[in-house]
């Protein structure tokens, strides 16, 4: 883990928008600078034509294109392009106060398995993440799907993944005073909508993955499967409700949190490089 | 005859006809499908794997919703040398199709073709897939 913990920490403990995109046909990471100039422009474009966030307040919106040279996994990725909307309102222009309104980023950690099959004037960076209004991802997305012929997609995740992730995280160790592991299912087949919370103690969580787990650094679907069924054994001698017949939707860590329609919380930034692995994965084998 | 467990209740046996096909229904949305599957796999008699026995799995329209993992079920129909296979329930076009399937193999499994046996034609499903 080389990763700054500083430079990285703005990305901790906000909520991020997955999204899985295509390889971007002439993409130079040179010219950043110039691709925030394009990317202004054409916001601006957009807000004449009546399709910005706030109508009819006269806002500036300040675009910054940036590179993140610590987000990546190997040599071989393209290191992470981070993309900020800031509004400028016109009462504080002199003493130029931004608010930063939404920030985007992508990033490869670990995609060889994506970029060794791609022509030479392709960059892969399959993993978007986004935060803030909807409105504004639209607006950037459209404009990286029309410059650099790309395909952005919601990346959603399987109640198998978010398994794994509840295993692999339940096993990281972390210092300060870890918050409960929480795993939350939805209930299937009812009139109205039924979620249930299961709060686990993070120490009988690890103590179970420890009696799980055989090889450290090494993980099985089987013992994903054991830990789980473990689970939810408990939980049924407890209640009497099957919870392996209901869908996961939501893993909480100390490490993260990840919702099943896509969204991820980064909680610790010794394990930001192996989270991104994981949703690079994810990301991958959603375009393939 | 529709169940959700095996072994079916021994008070209605001597009502029962003879059983043909059996069709053993995984929700790919539920681990407890796959699970009681193979609970009730146990109660069914060796004579069935002989071609009367097949998996049906149902979701697979939402792989997004996926709880079960794929290589469980291959190699469920391949330990009890059954084939699998899949359908989405939402959408009408495969479930009227799946359900045409399905009565064709209860026709070859309860002697209706001629020249088919169960065994054979089990035997040509799971060819058709290793392909």
């Amino acid at each position: 883990e080389n990763t700054e913990p500083q430079r990285t920490a703005f990305l901790l403990r906000k909520q991020w928008t997955l999204y899985s995109v295509t390889p971007l046909y002439r993409f130079c990471p040179a010219r950043l600078r110039d691709y925030a100039r394009l990317l202004s422009a054409f916001i601006a474009a957009e807000k004449q034509k009546g399709l910005a966030v706030e109508v009819g307040v006269e806002l500036d919106i300040k675009v910054a294109v940036s590179s993140l040279p610590d987000l990546k996994g190997s040599d071989q990725d393209q290191a992470g392009i981070l993309v900020q909307l800031s509004l400028r309102s016109p009462a504080s222009r002199k003493n130029s106060e931004e608010k930063l309104v939404w920030s985007g980023w992508f990033c490869c950690v670990f995609g060889d398995d994506l970029s060794k099959n791609v022509p030479e004037d392709f960059t892969c960076l399959p993993l978007f993440l986004a935060n803030g209004a909807e409105s504004y991802t639209s607006i950037v997305g459209s404009w990286f799907q029309k410059t650099f012929d790309c395909c952005f997609r919601r990346l959603a995740i399987s109640p198998l993944s978010l398994s794994w992730m509840a295993a692999m995280w339940t096993g990281c160790k972390v210092d300060k005073t870890t918050s409960a592991m929480e795993l939350v299912f939805s209930v299937p087949c009812l009139p109205y909508p039924l979620d249930i919370s299961y709060a686990i103690h993070p120490e009988d969580a690890k103590a179970l993955w420890d009696t799980v787990q055989k090889t450290p650094g090494e993980i099985t679907q089987e013992e994903v499967d054991v830990f789980m069924d473990c689970l939810y054994s408990h939980f049924h001698r407890h209640f009497k409700i099957r919870l392996s017949a209901t869908k996961l939707v939501k893993v909480s860590t100390a490490v993260a949190s990840a919702h099943c329609d896509g969204i991820i919380k980064f909680l610790q930034s010794q394990y930001l490089t192996g989270v991104l692995m994981l949703l690079t994965e994810l990301a991958i084998s959603q375009i393939q | 005859h529709l169940a959700t467990s095996l072994p079916l209740p021994s008070e209605r046996d001597h009502l029962r006809p003879r059983i043909d096909l059996i069709v053993f229904m995984i929700d790919i949305k539920s681990k407890y499908s796959l699970k009681n599957v193979e609970a009730s796999l146990a109660h069914v008699d060796a004579s069935f794997f002989l071609g009367k026995v097949c998996f049906l799995v149902t979701g697979v329209g939402r792989m997004n919703y996926c709880s079960v993992e794929m290589n469980a079920v291959w190699k469920l129909g391949e330990v009890y040398g059954s084939p699998v296979l899949f359908c989405e329930l939402e959408l009408e076009g495969i479930r009227v199709a799946t359900a045409q399937r399905l009565l064709r193999m209860l026709q070859i499994c309860a002697g209706h073709v001629p020249g088919v046996s169960a065994l054979s034609f089990g035997s040509l499903m799971r060819n058709s897939v290793d392909d």
